[in-house]
């Protein structure tokens, strides 16, 4: 008796989603089991996540919240998963974006006064410069020397934090305390609770326009890499980059492109969070999102949508997990989630044989 | 004034830590196998050592234990990556996160523990008169740094002049001809593996129960785990150079401490005393230097065409091209 692995010819839509269904719910019953191994209450804590989730339309608005920066991270992830660059620094480019757009009103570059349909542009374009140059470094040192891009962006993570922190506790400290001067009302993003005088019911929902970004980039990449020429020669380079360098498409120009694109991506999610929920820069504005958009872009299979669905889910566990004890369990379910996902494809790509050798042989 | 002597020979104690996880990294690398766990696999093991090491008031099983904890972590990814052929990058990943997890989860209330027992520390006689050297490298270490000094060049000649090593390297660089030679490819991955494994619980419990005792959450490896996965590139997979590029970076770690303490540089005002903000960029220099050295470790592997092992990543197929 051996088990063999045969590689499937093709993999049935519906087999993809239910084995991706699968390994979430295998990953939560693993996850409980740990839970309780370690004294916890594992039904108390998933009723708790969905509850303080999902339970109400505020909850809802701040689940939501959570979401918004993990679909931009996450689809900043996809993007470069897509033709095979390991960008593991969606963390560091996330915070090097709410750097940038800080600086629009800390530095202060625009003055004070200046109206919001100025300042918000602003530090949209910061946000996503900061992003793309922070993503640009690992793109270039790959493209044009070869240096493995998976060291390169965890190691500008730990840079971009150390550099936030230098403006939070030096230059840009309001009083010696660990954070800055609450930006001026002009660099708030919209909430939905600021039009709750028009609309009651919108009244405490905190839902921001960096959700309508996050869309937008959403539709935008679904396009672009399903559509276009450019998508085309991107995915081609990711399946089969020797077939791209015969058809001769230029892949350093197309490794820098995809990592500035990527990193902007991860720097308007920090300028959505700065903007339109911090409303400050403190050093600990991410709980892990860069990271976190690692297995989202792996549960939505690259795909931009499906991105958007996951990034719900997690935006939920971030959300309840701030308040489960012991703090490190929403991570600790996270790599399960993730794990049971590698072997939910294994199970897409390959067909399981049990039987003797000889007898698969013929 | 900073005492240099004392600066390098805490800056090989705690070169120790990234020693271990690399030359763990560089076996099963040089088997094939791309492990990104190393962070969680450390931490994991620096957790389960010192919990133990705590409720048992014996450093020694803790260490036994952290190096068990790493094994076994090692083994989830040995299972995905060999035996699944799952992609190597997302596993590894995947194992990161799960540690890290799993020792904030079981490190949680750890940190009020009082001091432990550490592992004993001894100074080598007249090795330790060495002008020079001695001081640096053979007074009042941990028994783990002596550890380091003997495994390194050990390692060296496993790989490097034995046949179990020969066939270390052939299923790393060309798993097809050693599995024609009738050598299991299979096994060896996973025994490399594991290897790696135990050795990353080992670097985490050098941490925690030798060169500075105690549990501070996700802070305690703060990044080491990569750290050495860098040295591995730096190193172009020889465990000698590993060994030098862990003790540079030790130094460099405690240098960074060390220097916060000094009020006056040459009778100037110490701008990186502690509590300034300055001292951010102090913190960058550790991470800064590990991207220099990544690609000075690239520019010499394309210049002398000694890369990676070739089979890196690639899972092992019998009769699959390429594999």
């Amino acid at each position: 008796m051996i088990v063999r692995l045969e590689p499937r010819a093709q993999t049935p839509r519906w087999l993809e989603a239910i084995l991706t269904l699968a390994a979430v719910v295998i990953a939560l019953l693993i996850g409980a089991v740990v839970l309780a191994f370690v004294g916890g209450d594992p039904v108390r804590a998933y009723l708790h996540i969905v509850d303080s989730a999902f339970g109400d339309i505020g909850v809802l608005s701040d689940t939501l919240v959570k979401a918004t920066p993990l679909i931009l991270t996450g689809l900043a992830c996809a993007l470069a998963f897509r033709m095979r660059l390991w960008n593991i620094g969606a963390e560091g480019q996330f915070l090097l974006g709410a750097w940038g757009a800080g600086a629009v009103v800390l530095a202060p570059v625009l003055p004070a006064g200046t109206p919001a349909i100025i300042v918000i542009p602003a530090m949209m374009l910061a946000g996503a410069v900061a992003g793309a140059v922070w993503g640009i470094i690992p793109g270039v040192l790959k493209a044009r020397l070869g240096v493995n891009e998976i060291i390169t962006t965890l190691m500008l993570n730990y840079i971009a934090l150390a550099w936030l922190q230098f403006w939070v506790f030096g230059p840009w400290s309001e009083g010696g305390f660990q954070q800055t001067a609450p930006f001026p009302r002009e660099a708030w993003l919209p909430r939905l609770t600021d039009f709750s005088e028009e609309v009651p019911v919108l009244a405490g929902l905190t839902t921001h326009l960096g959700l309508v970004f996050a869309l937008i980039a959403t539709a935008v990449m679904s396009i672009v890499v399903s559509r276009t020429r450019w998508g085309y020669e991107m995915r081609l380079l990711g399946d089969n980059a020797r077939a791209a360098r015969y058809a001769g498409i230029d892949i350093a120009r197309y490794v820098i492109v995809v990592f500035a694109i990527s990193g902007a991506l991860a720097g308007l999610a920090g300028m959505s969070e700065v903007s339109g929920v911090v409303h400050r820069l403190q050093d600990r504005i991410s709980p892990g999102y860069g990271f976190t958009a690692i297995i989202i872009a792996y549960l939505a299979r690259l795909g931009p949508w499906r991105v958007v669905l996951a990034s719900i889910l997690f935006g939920a566990l971030i959300l309840a997990g701030r308040e489960i004890q012991p703090s490190g369990v929403p991570a600790m379910i996270q790599g399960i989630i993730l794990f049971c996902l590698i072997a939910a494809e294994v199970l897409m790509r390959y067909r399981v044989r049990i039987g003797r050798p000889a007898v698969a042989a013929t | 004034m900073i005492d240099f002597t004392l600066i390098l020979a805490a800056g090989v104690a705690s070169g120790t830590v990234l020693l271990f996880a690399a030359v763990g990294e560089i076996f099963a690398e040089r088997a094939g196998v791309l492990n990104l766990g190393v962070e969680g696999m450390m931490l994991f093991g620096a957790v389960a050592g010192f919990s133990v090491a705590a409720a048992t008031g014996d450093p020694w099983i803790g260490l036994v234990v952290a190096m068990l904890a790493g094994g076994l972590l090692s083994l989830l990814h040995a299972v995905m990556a060999i035996g699944f052929r799952a992609e190597q990058v997302i596993s590894g990943l995947a194992l990161t996160f799960l540690g890290t997890g799993l020792a904030r989860v079981l490190g949680d209330g750890l940190s009020s523990v009082g001091p432990v027992t550490t592992l004993p520390r001894f100074t080598v006689p007249l090795l330790a008169d060495i002008p020079l050297l001695g001081p640096i490298l053979f007074r009042d270490q941990s028994v783990l740094t002596y550890v380091g000094f003997i495994l390194v060049p050990l390692t060296w000649y496993w790989i490097e002049r034995t046949r179990p090593g020969l066939h270390l390297r052939a299923v790393g660089e060309r798993p097809a001809a050693a599995d024609a030679q009738g050598i299991d490819v299979v096994r060896l991955r996973y025994l490399y593996v594991l290897a790696g494994g135990v050795l990353a619980g080992l670097a985490g419990a050098t941490i925690t129960l030798a060169i500075s005792p105690g549990w501070f959450g996700d802070q305690t490896t703060n990044g080491r785990g990569w750290i050495a996965i860098g040295l591995v590139i730096f190193a172009q997979w020889s465990p000698i150079r590993a060994a030098v590029g862990a003790y540079l970076f030790g130094a460099i770690f405690r240098f960074i401490i060390d220097i916060q303490g000094v009020p006056t540089i040459l009778g100037v005002g110490n701008p990186f005393q502690a509590g300034r903000s300055a001292t951010f960029f102090l913190e960058m220099l550790p991470y800064a230097f590990v991207i220099v050295v990544v690609l000075i470790g690239s520019r010499a592997a394309l210049r002398r065409r000694v890369g990676a092992p070739a089979a890196l990543g690639i899972p092992y197929v019998r009769g699959e091209r390429g594999a």
